[in-house]
């Protein structure tokens, strides 16, 4: 029993001026066992990671592996000690081939054995079943596979604890599928895995033992199968179980049937949609289902001229208008979320009010800026409305949370007060309560009058937000879904089915 | 709620070049106590603080144009010595065949060379922003032939400006106890600094900077924003060719602001600037400039022989750059961090805020 433990950790503590980060928190790791890492942003799941790895250094508490103290003092020593590591975002060269992608770097030796090095490769890619060949470039495989190769390097040859950090985040379904299936056969090596995503489905569906932390404390260690969702979901968010329950009850939009506030007839754009037709009224909250590449965020980026327009025509609230930059969208009104909040949302080392009011103030004009003083009064006042939790609005944002990042970039497009928001995967990566507030918002501002379009790669969630579905599929709208008793299941089938 | 610090990180953007300068001033009064006299020739102040501040007035005005290239293309223009050589070229060219020279013929000429220098960022700008050349690719192209233009120009070999106009601008206006060159740098400054106030050309130049593609979704079209750098940089050029060839007298089209970009992108590497673009300070690259001219002046006045300057300013840099790498920064916080929690002697007090609140809302 004592054995099977390959990792302990107690009465782990680790402060940041000003912050503490963890407090007193224990963390077992047996062989062979898939463990989910839960908690939402700021709960210390990545100051524990880091520990782990020897990225930080803990201040109190002992860590044991296979039974013997250790100490890790950076990461090159707990990857010697058998900890491999693959983060959120894939850290290989693009433009080296697999083979070199998993071993240079590696080895002790000068040169480089291209021959061995080619041999030993293929012969970890067929064991683990990545579909990959060694001299293949590695940006010539899906992100998927990208993703597997990664955690090939991790694991190497003697690795005993493999940590991935959000691995899920940019795949799809089937992609997901794959990667669970290496997953489980280095678990049945005996490796032991720590898991940390936001997606709770995944959690149930992989992970043998879940340990939950929030506000930097260790709240429990449970067996995956005896731990409901919900119950889940209230350890991490610290709220009782009848309030998280309410919250998946939230009432779907409606629209008026007046004049289209926006509406597109045979839209194209130079990143490869079909022209396509769309319309959204007052008040209304509609969405783009679809897998990932379908199409649905090149659709939006359209609307908004992200991409460079190629043809089809536009009506804002009934009168015909030229589109042509994200600048001539926001004059009409229009604001966009992007998808890939740090490429294309947020500027990372600007401060957050900077960040908030960057939409107005290019909407006013370069030779009119805002005061210092109305600045700071923006960001205080949506910093407020939207909870967005930063010690002052000059910290950089890059130092935020991803929900809270989020939150100022949603604030930034708020700001503009515009009267078609979209809103391309504003939850991805963010915590469930993040998520909730977020659905919540956007529910109240569709009261308000404002008409959104809503994306998200979790289709219970746009259920939840959506009065109208639009369901695409390879680059083309396949159907219409709307109604109060939507499945997820009817637009799995609208997807199944469509585009034959 | 903590503090803001932005004041103090702002500050510390400009620790290294007010360290610098407190070193060389050290170093000077060693030498000799005198360092800060100044003495008064016929009505005007002279000594070695006046002396910097007029040495230094071409390059202050370049590192700021400098600043807002680098922030903005995420790449230095080096052809800003030639750009000005080629400006001030045009300058002398309209004064010397006007004949009979009045200030009216002095400013003409000076914002025909503005115009000059306007078109040559044009072309550095076109080049950079709609080709998507390299900034230093795209300026070593006027590098290399912008001083056989400036010669063309001048139609032969240094134009001699022999006239009590320029004379004043290059040196002193009698009854004016501060050198014209210095003058007209302050209002230089004075002029950015506007401008910086009046526009959004900072949160514009920065949001490029840093993320061009979420500017660009924001409705700033980054393409623009650099193609006006380098307009900007431009002007920058023709106003300091301007005063390197009043205060020379002559257009020495091979010599004059040679190797100035150098200088230029130190001081803006100097004041606490990324030379990978994105946040900028102007008051850093300004004092940059400034130390660099102290620096030079230093060096001279220890009496260092001429040929072996370079290296010792070399050296010098070499070891700034150090102290103020990022690896030797977080040595030294780590450091004081340390002492600080020893002399303390107790662990981080904890900000028990959120647990309060929740604790009231229950009563």
């Amino acid at each position: 029993m004592q054995s099977d433990i390959i990792l302990k950790m107690e009465g782990i503590c680790k402060s940041f001026p000003g912050v503490r980060a963890l407090h007193n928190v224990d963390f077992t790791l047996r062989k062979g066992e898939i463990h989910a890492l839960m908690g939402e942003n700021g709960a210390g799941k990545s100051t524990l990671i880091k520990i782990i790895t020897g990225v930080y250094q803990k201040d109190a508490g002992q860590i044991y592996l296979e039974g013997r103290p250790v100490s890790f003092r950076s990461p090159q020593e707990a990857q010697d000690m058998g900890i491999g590591t693959v983060f959120q975002e894939i850290a290989l060269c693009p433009n080296l081939t697999v083979a070199e992608n998993m071993f240079i770097g590696r080895g002790r030796d000068r040169f480089v054995h291209w021959k061995t090095m080619n041999g030993k490769a293929a012969e970890m890619l067929s064991s683990l079943g990545i579909p990959a060949s060694p001299t293949q470039e590695l940006a010539s495989c899906s992100i998927a596979v990208q993703q597997m190769i990664a955690i090939a390097r991790a694991v190497d040859m003697d690795c005993k604890i493999l940590i991935l950090d959000e691995p899920t985040s940019s795949l799809d379904e089937d992609e997901v599928q794959k990667l669970f299936a290496l997953m489980r056969q280095l678990k049945a090596r005996g490796v032991g895995i720590i898991f940390i995503t936001h997606f709770i489905d995944q959690v149930y569906e992989i992970s043998d033992r879940i340990t939950v932390l929030r506000n930097g404390e260790l709240i429990g260690e449970y067996e995956a199968s005896s731990l409901p969702q919900i119950e889940l979901i209230s350890k991490m968010m610290g709220k009782a179980l009848s309030d998280v329950s309410s919250m998946k009850k939230l009432e779907p939009g409606k629209a008026d049937d007046s004049v289209p506030v926006f509406e597109a007839t045979a839209l194209s754009s130079a990143a490869g949609v079909r022209p396509f037709d769309f319309t959204i009224q007052k008040g209304e909250v509609n969405g783009f289902a679809g897998l990932l590449g379908s199409g649905r965020s090149e659709s939006v980026r359209a609307i908004f001229a992200a991409d460079k327009v190629t043809g089809g025509e536009v009506k804002v609230n009934g009168k015909r208008v030229k589109i042509k930059s994200p600048l001539d969208a926001m004059k009409q009104g229009i604001g966009y979320l992007p998808e890939d909040r740090k490429g294309d949302g947020i500027i990372d080392e600007l401060s957050v009010r900077d960040n908030i009011i960057l939409a107005m103030q290019v909407m006013k004009g370069f030779f009119r800026p805002l005061s210092r003083k109305q600045a700071e009064e923006f960001a205080e006042q949506f910093i407020q409305q939207l909870d967005i939790k930063v010690p002052s609005p000059n910290t950089p944002i890059k130092s935020l949370s991803g929900g809270n990042q989020q939150k100022v970039v949603l604030a930034r497009w708020l700001l503009t007060q515009p009267m078609y928001l979209i809103l391309d995967e504003p939850t991805r990566g963010i915590d469930v309560g993040t998520k909730v507030e977020i659905q919540k918002l956007v529910l109240k501002l569709a009261a308000e009058g404002m008409s959104l379009t809503f994306i998200s790669s979790e289709i219970d969630e746009m259920l939840r937000v959506c009065s109208r579905m639009i369901v695409m599929k390879d680059r083309e709208i396949v159907g219409e879904l709307s109604g109060t008793n939507l499945t997820e299941q009817d637009v799995m089938q609208m997807i199944a089915q469509g585009g034959k | 709620m903590l503090k803001p610090k932005t004041r103090f990180s702002n500050l510390s953007n400009l620790f290294l070049p007010l360290s610098v300068l407190a070193i060389l001033i050290i170093i000077n009064l060693i030498k000799g106590a005198d360092y800060f006299r100044i003495t008064v020739v016929n009505g005007a102040f002279y000594g070695n603080i006046p002396n910097i501040l007029f040495g230094a007035s071409e390059l202050v005005i370049l590192s700021v144009g400098m600043t807002l290239v680098t922030a903005a293309s995420r790449g230095q223009d080096i052809s800003i010595g030639e750009s000005g050589a080629i400006s001030s070229a045009i300058f002398v060219q309209y004064v010397l065949r006007s004949g009979n020279v009045t200030l009216w013929t002095i400013l003409v000429g000076f914002l025909i060379s503005c115009v000059a220098g306007i078109v040559i960022g044009a072309f550095n700008g076109t080049l950079v922003s709609f080709f998507n050349v390299q900034p230093m690719v795209a300026t070593l192209i006027l590098f290399l032939g912008g001083r056989s233009i400036a010669f063309i120009i001048d139609g032969k070999v240094s134009p001699i400006l022999a006239n009590e106009i320029s004379n004043r601008i290059g040196t002193v206006i009698p009854g004016v106890p501060i050198q014209t060159p210095i003058i007209l740098t302050a209002v230089f400054i004075v002029l950015v600094a506007m401008v910086l106030k009046a526009t959004n050309l900072r949160l514009y130049v920065e949001a490029v900077g840093i993320n061009p593609s979420a500017a660009r979704l924001n409705g700033i079209n980054p393409k623009r924003v650099i193609f006006l750098t380098f307009l900007i940089m431009g002007v920058c050029s023709a106003i300091a060719g301007f005063i390197a060839v009043n205060k020379a007298g002559r257009h020495d089209s091979v010599n004059l602001l040679k190797f100035i970009m150098m200088d230029a992108i130190l001081a803006v590497a100097l004041g606490g600037n990324s030379l990978g673009g994105g946040r900028f300070g102007i008051t850093g690259s300004i004092l940059g400039a400034y130390t660099i001219e102290m620096l030079n002046r230093t060096l001279l006045r220890l009496e260092v022989n001429p040929e072996a300057i370079k290296v010792f300013k070399a050296v010098f840099i070499i070891v700034l750059m150090i102290v103020a790498s990022p690896v030797v920064r977080a040595f030294v916080t780590q450091a004081l961090d340390k002492a600080k929690s020893i002399i303390a002697g107790s662990p981080l007090r904890q900000t028990g805020g959120t647990a309060d609140a929740t604790g009231r809302k229950g009563e």
